[in-house]
């Protein structure tokens, strides 16, 4: 088995050293992080068994099906409109850009004060050292922010590269100009994988991934109660393998958790005690492996209940609503869904807002951490908003600027628990 | 019955011990192993229960038995204690700074602490004092000998650093240098004071405020008076000391 994934990373062109390194640092981390929680859910064995085998099981199904002639098409970014991959029959994954390894690497060639995100992922196939960019056929990118935007124009100089651009405005005008990059993506998808979107398959795409939006809103819901049922940690790895785990398997997988979780919560089990502080993280994505902030937090005490972030909410929120009609019908539906993701690249974005004080609500919050990646300057400058809001809400807020290094961490397990000793209910 | 506080920070490891008053208030230097330090600094004392705070609490805590408090909870505690008519707190410590607002229950309201880097401590000041051949309790005195202003624009330690060396370079006074360097970190710290919003009166803690000359460009910046503790140092240890009492513990 082992022997496989070697040959298999051997065919993919990787730099298996490095490699290595990064396969065998995981392992404790996960143990340190996951493992040793107590009384997790027994759904959760799957996405153990996932990261155990991070570069190989999955790695190889995509390597099956482009050996069937199918494509890979990697993305970065929630607003990359999956559905429109699946319908042409290729396969979308989302890549693992949380990782402080390939972060050196990246500055070699990007300004060190760029987000750990856009260097951790160029360090990925800088260094050859992430298999899913290695299978994948083309790397979408989107412009969501200034740093994504000039990486993408590097990176294309390593591995192909198409870039959606997203609107940074939400009038008639914009939503025009995002249909037509829809339509755009939907052409360039189609001339990649040699298919042709329809409506009848873009439709079915559509109903797929609405019922893993679905499964991760149930989920969510789940962590309303009091006592919550599951960890944050435990769910944001949950919200994290969605981004690249076949969409159908990952569906069922999360509704078996979910199973579970209602005989806790019918039986008023709680993976914290029923005072633990219940934290609302806001901000920044956090892609796998990155578990940093979470581990810090419930290390201290308390659980997190919700993320309002693109590895959270804004992932699964708004389901696509297709209409009865032809494949434009279904393309401008697709379209409408993306342009209701509140993110900082959009200016105004009060709905963002207004979506962090009904979340701390429904969740029952607390308190927000505000998460920025360092040098993410949407999410930085947005926060002064947030902290204004939340103060009027009286919501107690912590800002929190960090990238994924270690060195900090001292610092924000101070905060973090002076925070909860603020709020401790 | 007696009470006893740990702050166990980056520098300095300081103990206090308190029954109806503080019994004992020592200072001493963390050094490599502050574990062992934080032994023999409580060998022969006896104590009815023991709270840690600071930098190695986690590690220092299980061991010895104590509970655990944030030093930021501790910092506003011992503050309100020594000042009952005190409603906010600087603390400028070895490894970082914090702007603490208190609420009229003495209850930590709202806070600052700056980022992951040195900028702004302690430390930066002693690796600054380092390069400008003084020890740390000198480099506020050189500051205040200055007789001219000139500006260092970065506070990163080491971008600060290579300033400082070429502002040696050009033959600028040291006593200038020190002042303007000085002037970085208290305009660093009302930043902080600014977004928490302090309210009068305001202590003045940590080892960094035993500097006049920061104390001095901190009251001119702020537009009032500092309260200076005698024992600036010992205000979080004192802060643990009263939770071991009260029985009151952090998160």
């Amino acid at each position: 088995m082992a022997n496989e994934n070697v040959q298999m990373w051997k065919e993919l062109g990787m730099d298996l050293k490095p490699h290595e390194t990064l396969m065998n640092a995981l392992g404790p981390i996960f143990q340190e992080i996951y493992l040793s929680q107590k009384n997790r859910p027994q759904g959760m064995g799957f996405y153990d068994f996932v990261v155990g085998d991070i570069h190989g099981i999955r790695v190889k199904e995509l390597r099956e099906h482009a050996k069937n002639g199918g494509k890979v098409v990697a993305t970065y970014c929630v607003f990359v409109p999956e559905e429109i991959v699946w319908a042409a029959g290729g396969i979308p994954v989302g890549l693992c850009a949380g990782a402080q390894f390939s972060v050196p690497l990246a500055e070699s060639v990007l300004p060190r004060n760029t987000c750990a995100l856009i260097k951790s992922s160029f360090g990925f196939k800088l260094g050859r050292i992430c298999p899913y960019v290695q299978a994948s056929h083309l790397i979408v990118g989107e412009t969501t922010c200034d740093g994504k935007k000039k990486m993408f124009e590097i990176l294309n100089q390593y591995q192909s590269v198409y870039v959606m651009e997203v609107p940074n405005k939400k009038t008639e005008r914009s939503r025009q100009l995002w249909l037509g990059e829809v339509v755009a993506f939907k052409d360039v998808i189609e001339k990649l994988t040699g298919n042709k979107v329809t409506g009848e398959n873009l439709r079915q795409a559509i109903d797929m991934v609405n019922d893993r939006r679905r499964a991760l809103q149930r989920l969510y819901n789940l962590r309303k109660v009091k006592p919550v049922p599951i960890s944050g940690k435990d769910a944001l790895l949950v919200t994290q393998v969605s981004f690249y785990d076949d969409a159908k398997r990952d569906t069922q997988m999360i509704n078996a958790l979910c199973d579970e979780l209602d005989k806790r919560v019918a039986a008023g089990q709680g993976i914290a005690p029923a005072n633990a502080p219940r934290i609302l993280v806001s901000g920044s994505p956090m892609a796998i492996p990155n578990w940093k902030l979470h581990h810090i937090i419930e290390s201290a005490g308390a659980v997190v209940v919700c993320e309002e972030s693109c590895t959270g909410t804004r992932f699964f929120s708004d389901l696509v609503e297709p209409g009865p009609g032809g494949l434009d019908e279904q393309l401008k539906a697709v379209a409408n869904r993306y342009m209701n993701i509140h993110c900082a690249c959009f200016t105004p974005n009060e709905e963002r807002l207004d979506d962090i004080v009904r979340l701390a609500k429904e969740y029952q919050a607390d308190g927000v951490v505000h998460y920025n990646l360092q040098f993410c300057h949407t999410y930085a400058t947005e926060a002064a908003q947030v902290e204004k809001r939340l103060e009027k809400e009286g919501i107690p807020l912590l800002r929190i600027e960090t990238d994924y290094s270690d060195e900090d961490t001292g610092q924000l397990k101070n905060r973090i628990e002076a925070f909860l000793e603020m709020i401790k209910p | 019955m007696i009470y006893a506080g740990l702050d166990v920070g980056s520098r300095t490891i300081k103990l206090v011990t308190f029954d109806a008053t503080i019994r004992d208030s020592r200072v001493i230097e963390t050094g490599v192993n502050p574990m062992r330090r934080c032994r023999e600094l409580l060998s022969e004392k006896k104590y009815e229960r023991l709270v840690v705070t600071g930098y190695g609490r986690h590690l220092v805590a299980p061991v010895l038995q104590g509970e655990i408090v944030s030093e930021i909870k501790a910092f506003a505690i011992g503050s309100r204690y020594l000042f009952p008519e005190c409603y906010s707190v600087i603390d400028i410590g070895g490894q970082d700074s914090k702007v603490i607002l208190l609420s009229d229950k003495g209850e930590v309201r709202k806070f600052e602490m700056n980022d992951r880097c040195a900028a702004g401590t302690g430390k930066f000041l002693e690796i600054m004092a380092n390069t400008l051949e003084v020890n740390i309790a000198g480099i506020g005195n050189l500051a205040l000998s200055a007789s001219k202003i000139i500006q260092i624009n970065s506070l990163c330690t080491v971008f600060a650093e290579s300033e400082v060396v070429s502002l040696i370079a050009k033959g600028e006074e040291p006593g200038a240098i020190a002042l303007a360097l000085h002037e970085a970190i208290a305009t660093r710290i009302v930043t902080m004071v600014r977004r928490v919003g302090i309210k009068e009166k305001i202590v003045f803690a940590g080892g960094a405020s035993l500097n006049r000359c920061l104390q001095k460009l901190l009251e001119q910046k702020l537009g009032v008076g500092l309260i200076i503790p005698d024992s600036p140092q010992t205000v979080g240890a004192l802060g643990a000391a009263l939770l071991a009492k009260s029985g009151k513990f952090g998160s």
